[in-house]
């Protein structure tokens, strides 16, 4: 089974290489599949995944990023950097409308960028740095920085710093603003209606500006609550793209097989989903960094790999996921070896307390795997307590800190600075939130290098910065960490040069077209 | 007591189902003692068909665990929880039933429209939020299906003591100045039992039900294997493995079927003259 899966992705690869040879065909309507319905499509203001899967195609970001997460030009046609690393000028493509064709100038850019430090957290996270936006004529914005960050050209992706059209919101409320039920953007693919429950319809931008884009008519997002249910639309040929994540994973294989179904992990190389476990680093048997250690040493992680992922994913060395910039794998690694956890565990002192697992309650495959490592850490003699909860419980149990081992998968958005830091660095302690220090790791030597990491100057110092941190960090383990997760997109075969980005599904329909 | 017995051996569906039973309790009893390792424990490659390893009868799951495995153990949760729940709802329901006879007026009144609170609620759904409140665990569990499941006990006992407090018998107590409590427990109880015990067989298979639908839809116990959740585990791979679903599935069925045959047979031979003239 895992064998046919490599194979089909690997034919899959080769297909879609193979495919650029091919002569693009014009037309066609694609059905997808949009799990779960997302609750807006205006992306300034929301930023659920399946909000940014949908409305990444009809918002634009000044840059997109190519697998490698190379910038790409996208809104912007070029940019340079000064030679301290503070000064960024982008030279924005001419002709671009809005859908209402009204054109796109530095004005809007300017614009977006106040919008979004209001609306969007983690966008006002990524401007900490900046200091001004001046806009010397309706092509050219400059980006001032404080000081240099190091990340500062991978935050353009249209989910993270998307362009807003300033003759809409400018002035408004814009939580109120009815334009966010017709949103309007710059995108291959314009908004045209939305049946709550049932699906929502894209059609063609024809005044696109890249000629001969987007190839196809239109795009229908099917929105179908049950994960079966998706599976059997797919199967039936009601939909022809289930995006990453739209069906389990052990339902994979046996739609692989199909005929004429193809197959890809890539496209998420952006967010890099890193998979791991919560280790409560202030209380209880997990505090102690011996018993830590011998968690990572307990786990079969390949076993999960293989049989819960059904290979579609890729264990974890550290930290950063291999596809973040900066990785490396020349840090302390840990085999299964049970010995050996049995071992530590031995020094650690540990006499058989009860430890809490909870596991991240987002279906099957989840539930099957916080099994499997509960066998795992029970085989090594530790006292597993399984805690069942459902999504708001476990938010909740995990934001205030009440668990031992907590199963969870965050995105990483393609550096250090921006996706990996959170997790470890201790002015990111803080009650309520699920997403940063939850484990209560305090370090004052990973704050520092996650500090100097983001305003590091050029590149190579930041390299030799984020290599020490992960050496230290897989050292003390302060969370264990699990699988690269992978969530392969299943297309028919006739759908072509569809993930073709870092963000895969997200943009990817300007490209995408339709072999009859 | 010899006449009751061969009364109920003489009924072929109780045979078959005390027989049913009776072997599902060595299982519970006796199967671990066969089969030490856990049933969590992934023994082989996931999602081998039934008879195609030595050792692995019935296959392995999803994780590759032993199908046989989990059965067994999940005989001891099933026949646990239906028996301790079924216990627990005799005992709240048997008082108040009792009491709210025997007394009658306002206090039967007010006993009797406290248990209709509980019977207007449909019973499974109660249990879902119970158990959703309390948090999934085997206590929680045997508490909520006891919950749900205590009033037909309480308005079945109610109707027997109504009937017997008005027999000479009990009257005779009452005149010899015996206290209430000794008329209800020794007098009226012991002779309003037979139903009762009736009832609660049938009870057991729908507490095993219900435990098998709390756990087949994730609100099982996560540290107990049990039947219901094989099933529901198994469910979104039945179309890769329907072997992982079909053998848990046949256990709840046998062992409903078989304490609903009990049931009758009991019934039957509590009322042996019904029984006759129903022949």
């Amino acid at each position: 089974m895992l064998k046919r899966v490599l194979l089909s992705l690997l034919v899959a690869s080769a297909l879609s290489t193979a495919t650029f040879a091919e002569e693009p065909k014009s037309g066609g309507v694609i059905n997808a599949v949009i799990q779960p319905e997302p609750p807006g499509l205006m992306v300034g203001l929301v930023q659920n995944g399946p909000t940014q899967m949908v409305a990444g195609n009809i918002y634009e970001g000044l840059l997109r990023y190519s697998p490698k997460l190379e910038p790409l030009p996208g809104l912007a046609e070029s940019w340079s950097v000064s030679e301290d690393g503070k000064i960024y000028t982008f030279k924005l493509r001419k002709g671009v409308t809005w859908h209402d064709n009204k054109p796109f100038t530095s004005a809007d850019v300017a614009f977006s960028i106040d919008f979004l430090k209001q609306t969007h957290p983690r966008a006002r996270g990524n401007l900490a740095q900046l200091d001004k936006v001046e806009t010397p004529d309706d092509y050219t914005v400059v980006f001032t920085l404080k000081q240099p960050f190091g990340p500062f050209l991978g935050i353009f992706e249209v989910g993270s710093l998307p362009m807003i059209p300033k003759h809409i919101y400018e002035g408004t409320d814009y939580k109120t603003n009815p334009a966010n039920n017709t949103p309007i953007g710059t995108g291959p693919f314009m908004f045209k209606e939305w049946q709550k429950g049932s699906f929502i319809r894209l059609v063609k931008n024809p005044n696109y500006y890249i000629k001969g884009l987007p190839h196809l008519d239109e795009i229908y997002w099917h929105v179908i609550p049950d994960a079966a249910a998706r599976a059997v639309a797919f199967e039936t040929g009601k939909v022809d793209v289930l995006p990453g994540g739209s069906v389990e994973n052990f339902d994979v294989p046996r739609l692989t097989k199909l005929k004429n179904v193809c197959v890809t992990g890539a496209g998420w190389e952006f967010f890099s989903p890193h998979s791991w476990l919560w280790l409560n680093n202030r209380q209880g048997p997990t505090a102690n960094k011996k018993f830590r250690q011998a968690l990572m040493y307990a786990i079969d992680r390949n076993f999960a790999k293989d049989v819960i992922w059904n290979g579609l994913a890729k264990v974890a060395t550290g930290p950063s996921a291999s596809t973040i910039k900066y990785y490396t794998d020349k840090v302390t690694t840990y085999d299964y070896d049970p010995a050996k956890a049995k071992a530590l565990l031995k020094e650690a002192g540990y006499k058989g307390e009860k430890v809490r697992l909870l596991p991240l309650p987002y279906g099957e495959t989840w539930q099957r795997w916080a099994e499997a490592v509960k066998q795992n850490l029970q085989d090594v003699g530790i006292n597993v307590e399984m805690i069942a909860t459902d999504v708001p419980g476990w938010n909740q149990k995990v934001a205030d800190w009440d668990y031992d081992i907590a199963f969870t998968y965050l995105y990483q958005y393609g550096d250090p600075a921006l996706g990996v830091g959170r997790n470890y660095i201790s002015s990111q302690i803080s009650k309520g939130s699920p997403f940063n220090n939850v484990e209560g790791y305090s370090n004052p030597e990973i704050d520092q290098l996650f500090a100097d990491g983001a305003t590091a100057f050029p590149d190579s110092k930041r390299q030799d910065i984020y290599l020490k941190a992960q050496k230290i960090l897989t050292d003390d383990v302060p969370v264990a960490w699990q699988l690269e997760l992978q969530f392969p997109t299943i297309t028919r075969c006739t759908v072509k040069n569809l993930v073709t980005t870092a963000i895969g599904v997200n943009d990817g329909f300007r490209d995408a077209w339709l072999d009859k | 007591m010899s006449k009751f017995w061969r009364t109920m051996l003489r009924n072929p569906g109780g045979v078959i189902g005390l027989t049913i039973l009776l072997l599902a309790i060595a299982i519970a009893i006796f199967g671990p003692l066969l089969f030490p390792t856990s049933p969590w424990r992934m023994v082989q490659r996931p999602f081998l068909p039934p008879f195609t390893v030595p050792g692995l009868p019935l296959g392995t799951d999803a994780l590759g665990r032993d199908v046989l495995a989990g059965i067994i153990y999940g005989a001891r949760v099933s026949l646990l929880v239906g028996l301790v729940s079924t216990m627990a709802a005799l005992a709240v329901g048997i008082p108040v039933g009792a009491l709210a006879g025997y007394f009658g007026g306002k206090i039967g009144d007010a006993l009797m429209r406290f248990t209709e609170f509980f019977q207007t609620v449909p019973s499974f759904a109660l249990a879902i939020v119970l158990v959703a409140i309390l948090q999934p665990s085997i206590v929680s569990i045997v508490l909520a299906i006891a919950i749900v499941s205590w009033p037909p006990v309480a308005r079945l006992v109610r109707g027997e003591v109504l009937s017997l407090r008005t027999r000479e018998y009990v009257q005779a107590a009452v005149v010899t100045g015996q206290s209430h409590s000794w008329i209800i427990w020794r007098e009226i109880l012991p002779n309003a039992l037979s139903p009762v015990i009736v009832l609660a067989s049938l009870m057991v298979a729908t507490a095993i039900l219900l435990e098998s639908s709390l756990s087949f839809l994730g609100l099982g116990d996560p540290n107990l294997m049990s039947w219901g959740y094989m099933v529901g585990a198994g469910r979104t791979v039945i179309r890769q493995a329907w072997w992982i679903t079909l053998f848990p599935g046949i256990a709840i069925l046998l062992s409903v079927l078989a304490l609903n045959l009990i049931g009758e047979g009991l019934n039957d031979a509590f009322n042996p003259r019904l029984n006759k003239e129903g022949r």
